[in-house]
């Protein structure tokens, strides 16, 4: 019999990167599913296309670039191509979602080493990349349907944001914000899907609070001492926080592993400071959403807080 | 609320297979290896030489320094060589290999239910007849226990703190001493606190055993200053420092021992051999072993000659199953995987776990995805995958600075981690490294 030596511990968790890669997706199920309700056939091909070219585009870079063992199995590629559809409007031209697909998984993730060492969330990279180079079919919103069999030729509206900005037409009730009957990217609109994904994700212990309540709880403070501050200028706090892609973003994309601070106390740092800029952008800047870009910004100060913010020891 | 530590913890599967049954006393072998270093510090000084004929509970080697301790013979029979013998690390250390020829044990111990009487014994009596026993403790780190109630000058102690955890995954045997030997181990308890003169002694025990808490609770009025204390199901509960945090909530800094917060540890397995010890004058040369393992097909508590061939103790629980990849000496999460079935028994064997081949090969380590879970459930708050990248680099003194010196080894990181990376393994090397460096700069 030939015996096996190694260090202790002898036993593992079972805990795996897949278990929570695919976790998360099972998280996103309920989101997606309210997209296909409201934007039908477009929500099922640009998420589909996102995600099979994401995952291609891994593929082959590991495999004639990098040369390395194919990754795509662990599920992160899936995940990036996921989240990346989510924050599309449901109209995009398949094209354009390819270039998004590259730019995510080509400069966003493998350009770093592949999963665990690239700095910022690639499916933002890829968001972001195609906001500024693509800004109207990337701002142009089908209106909700029930199951609507359009893609491209989707009957389009604004956004609740893009309304609070503009000062423009009835803003949708909170029902519609809760439930997703509205304008949007299609993967952010329906706020009780989102909080459905975060509630599992709590209860795998995939996450944990402090990034989403954080970010959440800065962005009600801040526009409900704006709103406070003058009612008709500035929205109110709960329409804040149930439009755009607030819930999107603070639930699934602020939380992303790789790219968020290790302990719980820079957790909360970076949950505040996405918050923070978050809403800065949406009531001061020239984009009627900014938390795509507060992410980012505060993904490249991660490696800072890591430095700076460390646990609770022991005893110090 | 059921106490615990403040930071960190994980539950993994408790697996108490063995756990109900009272410990069977494991026929005596043909032959014991008895190891000269089975305790911290110096290897004892052998007395004996080949040939020489030796009664069960007779002294076979001095403790050699401050920090060492006594060796007694755990059989009668003839000492048929001194050999170097691989011991549970792997390390081939100096032993005695006894042929052992009936069981004539020394007249000076008394026989089971007899007693000597304890009243009024004072306290360097008490410390005096441990030592002379050869007591370490028990739950594994083999520290003296004479040392450990000799606190250094200036300090003293105000609370006597026993660990009946047991938070390692399928260990029982201190479940199964708390269950059979509960007024003995209150008895050696109350002599415990004689020894460290204090007047509080609390025995902490995790809530996955409610009979020994029901029992001890019924019985502890009798034993003045004595309280049970239940507490959550959490690894590592049983670490030292996560102990004293749990009961009285006073927390030992970094490099520090618990006599700084007043407090004074021992295991369960440690109080009934100080009972038997000044009640019976028995030195220690048996101990209860838990045999288990999901293959094995009896898992059991048997109380074993110090010696004893782990091959016996796993025949006895029916046998080596086919599909075995590793003996544990110990616990799944801090255990030491033996090289074979005949290392013996020592005095800080707790269990023997055999695992199949499977679950004992470990799965190829992969990117970290900085999950941060093992900073969440660090017991010492520390960034176990920070610790590990740094030690990649060999930066020894940054990982010092970030006290990779608190870390007590308890497994939990690699445990946890889903990129299964080797966690703990770098841990380890840096503190060796800091070590070393702390030793060139002496």
């Amino acid at each position: 019999m030939k015996l096996i030596i190694s260090p202790s511990p002898h036993i593992h968790s079972g805990d795996s990167i897949e278990k929570n890669m695919y976790g998360v997706l099972v998280a996103l199920a309920p989101a997606w599913i309210v997209s296909l309700v409201y934007f039908g056939l477009g929500a099922l091909i640009v998420t589909l296309l996102s995600v099979l070219s994401c995952v291609l585009f891994e593929y082959l870079i590991q495999r004639f670039l990098l040369k390395g063992k194919t990754t795509i199995g662990d599920g992160s590629a899936i995940l990036t191509g996921t989240l990346l559809a989510f924050n599309l409007p449901s109209n995009l031209p398949a094209w354009i979602i390819l270039i998004g697909a590259l730019v995510a998984i080509g400069i966003g993730k493998m350009s770093f080493g592949g999963l665990g060492n690239n700095i910022f969330n690639p499916a933002l990279v890829g968001r972001v990349f195609l906001l500024i180079s693509f800004p109207a079919p990337m701002t142009d919103w089908p209106e909700p349907g029930f199951f609507p069999p359009t893609y491209t030729d989707a009957v389009t509206g604004a956004t609740t944001l893009e309304m609070i900005k503009g000062h423009f037409g009835d803003l949708p009730a909170y029902s519609a914000l809760l439930s997703g009957k509205i304008g949007g990217s299609l993967g952010e609109v329906s706020a009780i899907a989102l909080l459905i994904g975060l509630i599992y994700m709590l209860w795998r212990k995939i996450i944990t609070w402090h990034i989403p309540l954080s970010v959440i709880a800065t962005v009600a403070l801040f526009t409900g001492i704006m709103h406070g501050v003058d009612p008709a200028l500035y929205a109110h706090p709960a329409l804040h926080v149930l439009s755009g892609g607030l819930l999107l973003g603070a639930i699934f994309m602020a939380t992303d592993y790789v790219t968020s601070p290790m302990t719980g106390k820079g957790m909360i740092i970076y949950g505040t400071g996405i918050g923070i800029i978050t809403v800065v952008i949406r009531l001061f800047g020239a984009y009627p959403e900014g938390l795509s870009f507060a992410i980012l910004i505060m993904n490249a100060f991660t490696p800072l807080i890591n430095r700076y913010v460390k646990p609770e020891r022991f005893k110090n | 609320m059921l106490k615990t530590f403040h930071i960190g913890g994980i539950h993994p599967p408790e697996c108490k297979l063995s756990a109900g049954g009272k410990p069977v006393v494991l026929p005596v072998p043909g032959q014991v290896v008895i190891p000269l270093s089975q305790h911290a510090g110096a290897p004892a000084k052998l007395l004996v030489a080949k040939g020489d004929e030796v009664r069960t509970g007779m002294l076979i080697a001095e403790a050699s320094g401050f920090i060492s301790a006594r060796i007694h013979s755990s059989v009668s029979g003839v000492v048929s060589k001194i050999d170097d013998v691989a011991d549970a690390g792997g390390y081939r250390k100096q032993a005695v290999v006894i042929d052992v020829k009936d069981d004539v044990w020394e007249d000076a111990i008394l026989r089971e239910g007899q007693t000597l009487p304890t009243d009024d014994l004072p306290a360097e009596e008490i410390i005096e007849r441990i030592k002379k026993a050869g007591i370490v403790g028990l739950g594994g780190a083999m520290f003296p226990t004479h040392v450990k109630l000799t606190p250094p000058p200036g300090c003293k102690a105000d609370v006597l703190i026993i660990n009946g955890a047991e938070c390692e995954p399928y260990l029982t045997a201190d479940h199964a001493l708390m269950l059979e030997k509960s007024e003995e181990i209150l008895t050696g308890v109350r002599l415990l606190m004689q020894a460290c003169q204090v007047e509080r002694a609390c025995i902490g025990i995790e809530n996955n055993k409610r009979d020994a808490i029901e029992k001890l609770s019924a019985l502890a009025p009798h034993y003045p200053g004595v309280e049970i204390v239940p507490l959550k199901v959490c690894y590592p509960q049983g670490g030292e420092k996560q102990l004293i945090d749990a009961i009285t909530g006073r927390r030992v800094a970094s490099g520090a021992l618990p006599i700084s917060e007043g407090a004074i540890v021992d295991n369960i397995g440690t109080v009934f051999a100080v009972y038997e010890a000044i009640v019976r004058n028995k030195p220690l040369i048996e101990r209860v072993v838990s045999v288990t393992g999901k293959q094995i097909k009896n898992p059991c508590n048997l109380r074993v000659r110090i010696g004893t061939p782990v091959r016996h103790l796993i025949e006895y629980a029916g046998g080596l199953p086919e599909d075995t990849g590793k003996i544990i000496g110990g616990g799944p999460m801090m255990g030491r995987a033996l090289i074979n079935a005949d290392i013996p028994v020592t005095k800080g064997t707790s269990g023997i776990l055999l695992i199949a081949s499977q679950e004992a090969q470990r799965q190829s380590s992969r990117n970290c995805i900085r999950c941060a879970k093992c900073v969440a459930i660090c017991c010492m708050g520390l960034e176990p995958n920070y610790l590990m990248n740094i030690s990649e680099f060999k930066q020894w003194e940054l990982m010092k600075k970030n006290r990779v010196m608190d870390c007590i080894e308890c497994g939990s990181c690699s445990y946890t981690c889903p990129a299964h990376r080797p966690i703990l393994d770098h841990i380890r090397m840096g503190k060796n490294e800091v070590r070393k460096q702390e030793a060139r700069n002496a």
